[in-house]
């Protein structure tokens, strides 16, 4: 009688969805699955059925119409008769010129506060915590329009520098002029120009350009070539050749062959009419932006950067010191390298709130994507549902470039453990 | 059981949802209050004053729509919108009736759904420059930096009249009217360019508006009116119609002081249909015999309420011009109430 008691099966009831622990999970999360998509179809249906009671349409047919309003100085030609959409591109390209350029002073600045602030020098250290948490803890719109305001009511306006009793003048030898509208520069001209390379819809590159492009770029490959040569000779022989003539030599003669070449020269703005004219006028609202942008991000780098600094064991730069590096050389070569392993995550998330802070230009007249695509194109067309999810997209494509290029640059100097 | 009543509560919502769009009169009666939007500040058109209280020609109208809906012109909220979010405030149902210095244009009035109830001011863009400037016409503005609205009519014809007579200039954007006086003052700016009304309104408000002049040329036609969602026709008859009404008045000589007097006295047939002495014109329209009566007593009939807010005698000093009535040579023409 070999009557194994098999555990008579239980049958399936309805209440062990929820007290039985095998099922348990999958109750809730069908329930929860259930909830989100009924949501999802809740918001669709009912965005469909009001736009159905307004009468209006979903497509994106304006984007081809003739946009009908100017942009200042748009990055590539445009005038009022192009389409919406270029007036779109025209804004992406301002938003990323602003990203670029903000990125970049954001980040020197905040290594440089960071560092600064865990100096030995007190009150330099304490100036630098003031102005960080002056800037953190202050909303960013607040600090563009205080730039603004001030670029606005300090600086005089163009009026100022006309007339033989003009009350202001310009600086670096008559060829900068800060105005309470933009700051002129001096234009490149050229004498002996090679014309430009047609990119198509309107956009060109002058063949100058290219041709600086690669003797910078050539130079620098071949100062990198004479750098691995001296490393070599250095490993073989033990003395390092004097290689800074000829890196020098490399990076700069073939720009300066160019410039005699092309015969580049300077062409100052002069005040003519209303304005300066031909020169380059850079708006306030541009110029705003970026300093309240970068002085902004740069206070949050800084906090990332010291806590990068502070997170590498005391040991290591003790152990730099011991071995008579100085406090510099030890900062950019022992800590500064393995403090980036751990400022590089979150530095990500900080370029990636510069660019979508960027979407504040509207306060100073700056025309970046919101101002086109989601101002004045909305406004005329009324696509608002259109032109906002257009917009979404535009900034989620754009932050999620930023983030695979950081992501990638982060996997080369993480840590790696093998 | 659980996800039917929920997707149930859903369809329910959004039917109401759907249909609420379609009755303003009764979500207005039923409120008990009018969501009038308007301008964020323009002196004479609509701007609080220092209690707080809006005044203005855009802010009367939406009086007159509140005493004649509700019977009380106190019983308005009203909602500042910019030129940015004003069709879209009106399209999404936060406000009822848009009385914001609006152009009725074609594509506002067909593609976006608008409706212009008609128009209580006859204007056209205009450019303000200093006097210093030297310059005596838009013709001279080569080169010159011009504030600009963003998301107006005026943007568009600026563009087109620069490009018209081969001219360049740099256009300034910004948001609102005192965003723009602010950088007009600060010379970040040559010339400010909306519809000559708002110029003038924007001068008056200047500690020194003699020393700024409007340019003679009038670059555009624009007619500002009031505007309601497209659709519930009833709502825009009465907008439509208490506007004329309004204009109606001053025709006839019904003023607010004799308002009450001509109600019980007049003999005239159309003063006393308008008034509700007769015909019953309100039930046509949802309303009782008296709306009219009541818009028309809330700030005045039309030239009352023009010489209050932006008439000669106030700082704003506009003329009636295009808007003297049609028999004193102006387009001001209300349809016969009968």
């Amino acid at each position: 009688m070999s009557d194994t008691a098999i555990p008579a099966q239980t049958p399936f009831r309805l209440s062990m969805l929820i007290y039985d622990r095998r099922y348990r999970s999958l109750t809730f999360q069908v329930i929860v699955f259930i909830l989100v998509m009924a949501f999802g179809w809740w918001l669709i249906s009912n965005t469909i059925e009001n736009l159905r009671v307004l009468g209006k349409d979903f497509n994106f047919g304006f984007l081809f119409q003739r946009a009908g309003y100017d942009i200042p100085q748009p990055p590539i030609p445009y005038t009022s008769d192009d389409t919406h959409l270029r007036a779109a591109v025209v804004g992406v390209l301002n938003t990323l010129i602003v990203t670029v350029l903000g990125c970049i002073a954001a980040t020197v600045l905040g290594v440089i506060v960071g560092v600064a602030r865990l100096s030995n020098n007190w009150l330099f250290a304490r100036l630098m915590t003031i102005y960080v948490e002056a800037f953190r803890n202050v909303p960013l719109l607040l600090w563009i329009l205080v730039v603004f305001s001030v670029f606005r009511e300090v600086l005089p306006p163009p009026n100022a520098f006309r007339g033989e009793n003009a009350t202001a003048s310009m600086i670096f030898f008559d060829n900068v002029a800060l105005t309470n509208r933009y700051t002129a520069i001096p234009t490149l001209g050229m004498t002996n120009d090679p014309g430009s390379l047609d990119l198509g819809w309107r956009i060109t590159i002058s063949w100058a350009t290219i041709a600086f492009a690669v003797a910078l770029i050539g130079g620098w490959l071949v100062h990198r070539a004479i750098a691995n040569w001296a490393q070599k000779t250095q490993d073989q022989t033990g003395s390092r050749p004097t290689t800074w003539w000829m890196s020098l030599a490399v990076m700069t003669v073939p720009s300066l062959l160019l410039i005699w070449y092309f015969g580049l020269h300077l062409i100052p703005p002069e005040m003519k009419g209303f304005n300066f004219v031909g020169g380059l006028n850079i708006s306030n609202g541009l110029v705003a932006l970026w300093l309240a942008l970068t002085l902004y991000t740069a206070a949050f780098i800084a906090e990332i950067v010291r806590a990068g600094i502070l997170a590498i064991s005391k040991g290591q730069s003790e152990a730099s010191f011991a071995l008579g590096i100085s406090p510099r050389r030890t900062m950019s070569l022992v800590v500064l390298p393995q403090a980036l392993r751990v400022i590089i995550p979150p530095l990500i998330s900080q370029y990636l709130n510069l660019m979508k802070n960027s979407s504040l230009a509207i306060a100073v007249g700056f025309m970046d994507l919101k101002g086109t695509l989601g101002g004045t194109t909305l406004n005329q067309t009324g696509r608002e549902l259109e032109s906002i999810l257009l917009m979404m997209g535009i900034y989620l494509i754009l932050s999620l470039i930023i983030s695979a290029g950081m992501n990638y640059f982060n996997s080369r100097v993480k840590l790696k453990e093998r | 059981m659980k996800k039917s009543i929920f997707l149930g509560t859903v369809a329910a919502a959004t039917l109401t949802a759907g249909m609420g769009m379609a009755d303003t009169l009764a979500d207005v009666k039923a409120r008990g209050e009018l969501n009038c939007g308007v301008n964020t500040g323009l002196v004479g058109f609509a701007a609080p004053d220092a209690n707080g209280n809006w005044t203005g020609f855009d802010v009367d109208v939406c009086k007159a729509v509140a005493a004649a809906v509700l019977g009380d012109p106190a019983k308005v909220k009203y909602v500042p919108t910019t030129g940015q979010t004003r069709f879209t405030a009106l399209a999404s149902g936060e406000v009822d009736v848009l009385a914001r210095n609006s152009t009725w244009t074609f594509s506002r009035d067909t593609d976006l759904k608008l409706d212009f109830a008609g128009v209580n001011y006859y204007d056209g863009q205009g450019f303000m420059v200093s006097k210093d400037l030297g310059v005596t016409s838009a013709k001279e503005l080569d080169g010159a930096t011009v504030c600009i609205q963003t998301g107006t009519t005026t943007e568009l014809n600026l563009a087109d009249y620069f490009k018209a007579n081969n001219m360049t200039y740099t256009p300034v954007n910004i948001d609102s009217n005192a965003e723009g006086e602010q950088q007009y003052m600060a010379g970040a700016c040559d010339a400010y360019t909306t519809d000559a009304s708002g110029l003038a309104a924007t001068r008056a408000a200047f500690a020194d508006p003699e020393n700024h002049i409007i340019l003679p040329e009038i670059i555009s036609k624009e007619p500002l009116g009031p505007a309601v969602r497209h659709g519930d026709s009833n709502w825009g008859d009465i907008v439509r119609w208490t506007l004329y009404a309004l204009i109606a008045a001053e025709e006839y000589g019904i003023t607010s002081k004799n308002i009450e007097e001509l109600a019980k006295s007049s003999q005239n047939p159309e003063v006393q249909r308008l008034l509700g002495t007769t015909d019953d014109l309100g039930a046509m329209i949802g309303l009782d015999k008296e709306w009219a009566r009541r818009a028309i007593a809330a700030s005045g009939n039309y030239g009352e309420i023009f010489a209050a807010n932006i008439g000669e005698q106030t700082p704003i000093g506009l003329a009636r011009g295009l808007n003297a009535q049609w028999t004193q040579g102006g387009l001001m023409y209300a349809m016969p109430f009968r």
